[in-house]
């Protein structure tokens, strides 16, 4: 087979994400030189030197692979996501914010004039009187400069172009990336549109004492220390388990620290915030409001709670604006004045 | 999705816009209301669409969300009086859901008062065209929610991709 002998074409890129994803991929170690062995890698900003018009002067479709991570919050990561999209045979959505909104996506709780009154102006390490805020426009001596536009949400990677594999986690743990390089090198590849981790719910694979329990009152991370052998939803600890993809090897748990959903919703959950909502307080004990309200009350922050990683998944996707407008910025505009 | 429900228009020379209002019901009690109601002849608004289900235990969340991505300005879930519930749990479940879902609600900017839990008995025809009524009353008072579509195009103006895709939504 001369085909195999030939060199894959690799790119990866970066779009809103916190690096995590890069480094996972440096987790593979030293199989990080067998990918290097098999694959040329084409553009790679956070460890190469490629400038986009090196990519841009590629063929349509000579790459083989992309891995993308990050998800779309300005009009410069759709580009390049467009652009990467017909240079590549097989686009991938690498870890949870590509695949789900991941973290970013909780800033579509608010849009960009409330994002920009509190980083700009209310955060406590802001200093700026002047009320300099980020701009598309700058005019200079030398010619007007161009920047990219800030969206009102942001957006997964299949909201803007077509995927073709999926490879959740926050980041995706090196034997998953493993796994998808071997199917890329050997050509094995899963029907598209799949998504590379596990079909079934964690709590699958966690080896936890489960009692059916009811809970009498939710309690954060921070508020206790769980009992490393039990399970933590029965503890009154939020564990996204019950409706979170299987794949993850359990790693949280392992730590004692519940699921937070980064491997994105399983095939059977209807919606990951939803689908955990409903798993959660449902465990709560009693049968009249007087007695539920304040065991439920614990749950505070549902919205950040459930739907962590997947809220650029989710049905509701972005705060309804009637609301937003008003309330945030006047906050904002108080504050900074 | 069973309408053998008489709808009727409520509002003689009402506003232009109408809200449309999802009512999910249980099979047991809350439905055979609504069609007490219509037997009865009680007025209640046309916006008002009513889907059957074996319990309102058998709502999750996301069939409600589902209603207001699509469009819904309200969402009524009905099911039977705490103790009465033909499956015997099923609507503690409804509260223990609602108590919580009706503050994600709130964080996602929709208005507590779109979304409705009520305990309506067979026998309660009255109740359901009075709360029919009020609810769309409120929403009409709170104007259109619009859908998520909507919502997200005037955002950026984005053309997006059909959903789908790794998640499930
Ligand atoms: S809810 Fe969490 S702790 Fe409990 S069994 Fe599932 S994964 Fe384990
Ligand atoms: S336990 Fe949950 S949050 Fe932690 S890595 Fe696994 S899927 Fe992600
Ligand atoms: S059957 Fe009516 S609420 Fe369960």
């Amino acid at each position: 087979m001369p085909e195999s002998k030939k060199k894959l074409k690799l790119a990866l890129y970066w779009a809103a994400s916190c690096g995590g994803c890069e480094v996972a991929v440096l987790d593979l170690d030293e199989k990080i030189l067998t990918v290097a062995e098999l694959a040329d890698i084409v553009l790679w900003p956070v460890a190469l030197d490629f400038k986009y018009k090196d990519v841009e002067a590629l063929a349509d479709g000579s790459v083989d692979v992309c891995l993308f991570n990050g998800a779309i919050r300005n009009s410069e990561q759709l580009e390049i996501a467009e652009l990467l999209r017909r240079k590549s045979k097989v686009m991938v959505a690498f870890g949870a914010c590509a695949c789900y909104g991941g973290i970013p996506a909780l800033a579509n709780q608010f849009d960009r004039e409330s994002i920009f009154a509190r980083v700009y102006g209310t955060t406590p390490s802001t200093v700026n009187p002047g009320r300099v805020l980020p701009q598309t426009k700058l005019p200079t001596p030398q010619g007007e400069l161009h920047l990219p536009t800030f969206y009102n949400a942001v957006y997964k990677l299949d909201d803007v172009v077509d995927v073709d594999y999926y490879i959740p986690g926050c980041p995706p743990p090196p034997d998953l990336i493993w796994t998808a390089v071997e199917a890329i090198v050997s050509g094995k590849l899963p029907p598209k549109g799949a998504t590379i981790a596990g079909e079934r719910a964690l709590c699958h694979s966690c080896l936890r004492k489960k009692e059916e329990k009811k809970v009498t009152a939710f309690r954060r991370v921070h508020e206790v220390i769980p009992d490393p052998e039990k399970c933590l939803l029965e503890q009154g600890i939020i564990c996204s388990g019950p409706v979170t993809r299987d794949g993850c090897g359990t790693r949280c748990l392992n730590a004692n620290m519940p699921c937070r959903g980064c491997f994105g919703p399983t095939p059977e959950a209807l919606e990951h915030g939803a689908s955990m909502l409903s798993a959660a307080a449902t465990m709560a004990e009693g049968k009249d409001e007087a007695t539920l309200a304040p065991i439920l009350d614990g749950i505070v922050d549902p919205l950040g709670t459930f739907y962590r990683f997947t809220l650029a998944d989710s049905l509701l996707r972005i705060r309804n604006k009637a609301l937003v407008a008003g309330a945030e910025e006047k906050e904002g505009e108080e504050a900074a004045s | 999705m069973t309408e053998n429900v008489t709808a009727k228009g409520g509002q003689g020379g009402g506003p232009a816009w109408e809200p449309k209002v999802v009512a999910i019901f249980c099979n047991w009690c809350s439905y055979t209301g609504a069609d007490l109601a219509g037997i009865s002849r009680l007025k209640y608004p046309a916006g008002l669409r009513i889907v059957r289900v074996m319990c309102s235990g058998r709502v999750s969340p996301a069939f409600v969300l589902k209603a207001f991505h699509e469009g819904a300005d309200g969402v009524l879930v009905g099911g039977c009086h705490p103790g009465d519930c033909h499956y015997l749990e099923g609507n503690y479940k409804t509260l223990k859901r609602k108590l919580v879902f009706e503050r994600l609600l709130e964080q996602f900017g929709i208005e507590k008062t779109r979304f409705r839990l009520e305990w309506i008995s067979g026998g309660e025809g009255d109740k359901f065209a009075r709360v029919a009524n009020e609810l769309i009353k409120e929403i009409e008072a709170l104007g259109p929610l619009g859908s998520v579509a909507e919502r997200l195009r005037q955002a950026d103006g984005l053309s997006l991709r059909a959903e789908g895709g790794a998640g499930s939504a």
